[in-house]
């Protein structure tokens, strides 16, 4: 395998990262807020929902979009297509800051924070509890994630020795981070099987490990291109179309996997009735299932799969739909019993978004400084990034410049073992 | 949601289709239903016998320390510090609460409607609730906390909270069916807060500060079997004869003569999610005052099944983990033999960059090879 990974430099402090600077500074007065006058002061969590948007979104749906990682390992290292290994990189780099901040946020969000290293503790761990496994799995994981990564950073320290150390155990770190992210994408949907009735039926369900960890993987492929169609917009980034086209092909097949083990579900269990009730349900439930079917119509057409356009379109869908499926499940489809209802409060989505700012200004601050995307072709791009590589080298030492580095390019060639 | 064996299949494949293939097999059993605790106690309440005088609140609070909930500025002109009974819900200032729900009996016309009248007339045609924790057989909030903050004691299956342990994850609150377990979201140091069946007490041979306190035996403190028959007895009584009341604890002496009412035949909680050592009987449906319609199985056994029929022993998650390393390590031989030679060209997801022009003519040489 001879592809190369690089900074892609440019100037870090644009207005766009003041911009995602103030967010994240407004989110952070609500944190300390919340730290020093408690949940209640910033959040409308309540006895009947206990879990917002904090666990709905930070957590839940954060680190199903943080899959690209995992569903593009699980593709290169399982599968053995070696010739999506470019774009394994960029993706553990989503992954690492998802689960990273999804992390950060649960200590948000629990009450007694204090404690939290009790869920460590042989003494304390409840082997019944479902959220058991999914605490000691995403910690893991985010290490896992962080040793994964380590490379572009060795790479931008210039620790030779310890990159070629790491290089000798990666491959376990590699069987690990496919292994946990299967155990606790999962697991997320198993939280609410024990939350019985209070789960619309349409949702609820005793196979909804096997559909959140379906729209997991899912919504892994659909981050990897819409990450990458990012990039090539706003980072001057050649399109990697030809690659994406093949990412996207994947997803129709999951999906369509994923709709008809629900269907029959629901089938199964008689609730189809539950479609024509009166309510949201039924509506909700219809924009997921046309989220994913217009994204399965699109993407199953080799001739449209390749056009930029509808690649965006259906990896938002798919990001959509997956996270309103997410959302439905905990928090629009939950009922508590009746007098119970929420909605955030502004002080908790600031947090939220704040965080999601964050996540975003570090993915900027490591595809710039670090080596994580793949070096362009020769003259494709780099010509436009050649004055702009400047603060690279300020800000790492040693790092590259991108003129200097697009002089050392070779085709991608997909050779592996 | 019983756990039959169709239900259980569909767990399974579940298990095997998230673990991958062959991972897991053969016959895996659902969880059993939990029992009875040897010394299980708990309460009976009898809302037929309830005269709302909210004593029990009164003696719960004063019990646990609990401040009131509300003192509105009005109130504290005078002098006053709050209202007991100032909310109308359980809330994490109160772990006992009486509701009334009025207008129950007159369209509930049912059964004798002589009986039906007197007792309405007693009761102003509304009928009281009494809500606290049920202290499940099969508690859901023990099975979901991950830290065991929420316990069952293993003699008198009191389901306890330990604070030192709890994280303030809340998924107690989600597991919950009858939405018992209470957050103190307006503190900076929050707790769980909920009935624990006044534990001390019990183990100093006293009884729950609220049975002390009710004057008509509407809550009764017993063993949980004892309890169940005294139910029966009051189930079979003639409505409208006579009938003797224990009051306090079953085993008490204290007892009085009552108007048996036109029960519901049947005792809430006898079978609800797997059994609750909290008990109800009412005259009008239970789920007019609140309670929720539950099957006989808790959730906990199928979260449970489901959740241990996948890593029942780490065993699937093992033999998926070693299929993973091997076909990683299978698929990284030559970015590993690469890093031998030195020269770290290519290596899989962590392939250098050239940095320099030193190392990016090594990266060459590295690529001839």
């Amino acid at each position: 395998m001879s592809e190369r990974f690089r900074p892609i430099g440019g100037r870090l402090l644009t207005p766009h990262f003041y911009f995602l600077g103030v967010l994240l500074l407004i989110g952070a007065y609500f944190i300390v807020k919340r730290f020093i006058f408690g949940i209640g002061a910033v959040a409308n969590l309540s006895d009947g929902f206990p879990w917002g948007i904090w666990i709905t979104y930070d957590v839940v749906t954060g680190t199903a979009i943080a899959c690209g990682g995992y569903a593009m390992a699980l593709l290169v290292y399982v599968f053995n297509r070696g010739q999506f290994h470019p774009m394994v990189r960029a993706a553990l780099l989503t992954s690492v800051f998802g689960y990273t901040l999804a992390g950060a946020s649960i200590i948000v969000d629990v009450g007694r924070w204090w404690q939290l290293y009790n869920v460590f503790l042989p003494q304390y761990m409840n082997l019944n509890s479902v959220m058991l496994e999914v605490a000691l799995c995403v910690t893991l994981y985010t290490l896992v994630l962080w040793i994964e990564f380590s490379p572009a950073i060795l790479e931008a320290m210039q620790a030779k020795r310890w990159l070629r150390n790491l290089r000798h155990f990666l491959f376990l770190a590699i069987g690990l981070g496919i292994l946990l992210p299967t155990m606790h994408q999962s697991s997320l949907g198993s939280l609410l099987i024990i939350a019985g009735d209070k789960v619309h039926p349409l949702w609820q369900s005793n196979v909804i490990p096997l559909l959140f960890l379906l729209t997991a993987i899912t919504m892994g492929y659909a981050i990897v291109v819409f990450e990458s169609l990012y990039a090539s917009v706003n980072l001057n980034r050649p399109l990697e179309t030809p690659l994406l086209a093949k990412v996207s092909a994947l997803i129709p097949w999951l999906l369509i996997a994923y709709l008809f083990i629900r269907a029959a579900d629901i089938a199964r269990s008689g609730e189809f009735a539950m479609l024509l009730q009166a309510g949201p349900e039924p509506i909700l439930f219809a924009i997921e299932v046309a989220l994913f079917l217009y994204a399965i119509r699109l993407l199953r057409d080799p001739q449209k799969r390749v056009r930029p356009t509808v690649l965006f379109w259906t990896s938002l869908a798919v990001l959509f739909g997956g996270g309103l499926y997410r959302f439905n499940a905990f928090i629009i489809a939950f009922d508590p019993g009746p007098g119970w209802h929420y909605f955030p409060a502004v002080g908790e989505m600031m947090i939220t978004i704040g965080i999601v700012a964050f996540e975003i200004m570090a993915y900027l601050f490591f595809v710039k400084m670090t080596p994580v995307m793949m070096a362009a072709p020769e003259g494709g791009g780099s010509d436009r990034r050649a004055g702009s590589g400047l603060d690279t080298a300020r800000w790492l030492e040693g790092a590259p410049s991108s003129t200097q580095d697009s002089a050392s390019y070779r085709p991608t060639a997909a050779t592996s073992a | 949601m019983s756990i039959d064996r169709r239900h259980f299949l569909k767990g399974l494949a579940a298990g095997a289709a998230s673990l991958g293939a062959g991972s897991i097999a053969g016959p895996v059993a659902a969880r059993p239903a939990k029992a009875l605790a040897p010394g299980a106690v708990g309460i009976l309440y009898d809302a037929t016998q309830c005269i709302g005088c909210k004593a029990c609140e009164v003696a719960c609070k004063a019990h646990n320390d609990l401040p009131p909930v509300e003192n509105p500025a009005l109130d504290q002109v005078y002098g006053v510090r709050g209202a007991w009974d100032g909310g109308d819900d359980l809330d994490s200032r109160t772990m006992n609460k009486i509701k009334a729900y009025p207008g129950l009996k007159t369209v509930e016309a049912s059964r004798a409607d002589a009986v039906l009248a007197e007792s309405a007339a007693a009761s102003d045609e509304l009928s009281f609730v009494k809500r606290a924790c049920m202290h499940c057989v099969d508690p859901n909030c023990v099975s979901a906390c991950p830290v065991s903050a929420m316990t069952k004691d293993p003699q008198t299956g009191i389901v306890q909270y330990n604070p030192d342990a709890c994280i303030g994850c809340r998924y107690c609150q989600i597991a919950c069916p009858f939405n018992i377990p209470k957050f103190e979201y307006e503190k900076t140091f929050p707790q769980i807060v909920k009935c624990q069946l006044c534990t001390d007490r019990i183990a100093e041979g006293g009884i729950p500060a609220c049975c002390e306190a009710c004057p008509t035996g509407a809550s009764l403190f017993g063993r949980v079997e004892d309890l169940r028959a005294e139910g029966h007895r009051r189930l079979a009584a003639e409505p409208g004869s006579r009938l003797e009341y224990p009051i306090h604890a079953l085993d008490s002496a204290d007892t009085k003569v009552g108007t048996v009412a036109d029960y519901r035949p049947h005792i809430y909680g006898e079978t609800e999610t797997g059994g609750t050592q909290y008990m109800l009987m009412a005259d009008v449906p239970f789920e007019k005052l609140g309670l929720p319609t539950l099957d006989n199985e808790s959730s906990a056994r199928l979260s449970e099944t489901i959740q241990h029929t996948l890593y029942g022993g780490m065993v699937a998650p093992t033999l998926l983990l070693g299929g993973l390393v091997y076909a990683a390590y299978r698929n990284t031989r030559d970015e590993r033999e690469r890093a031998d030679d030195g020269l770290g060209e290519g290596a899989g997801i962590d392939a250098p960059v050239t940095t320099n022009p030193k190392s990016a003519s090594e990266t060459k040489e590295g690529s001839r090879s």
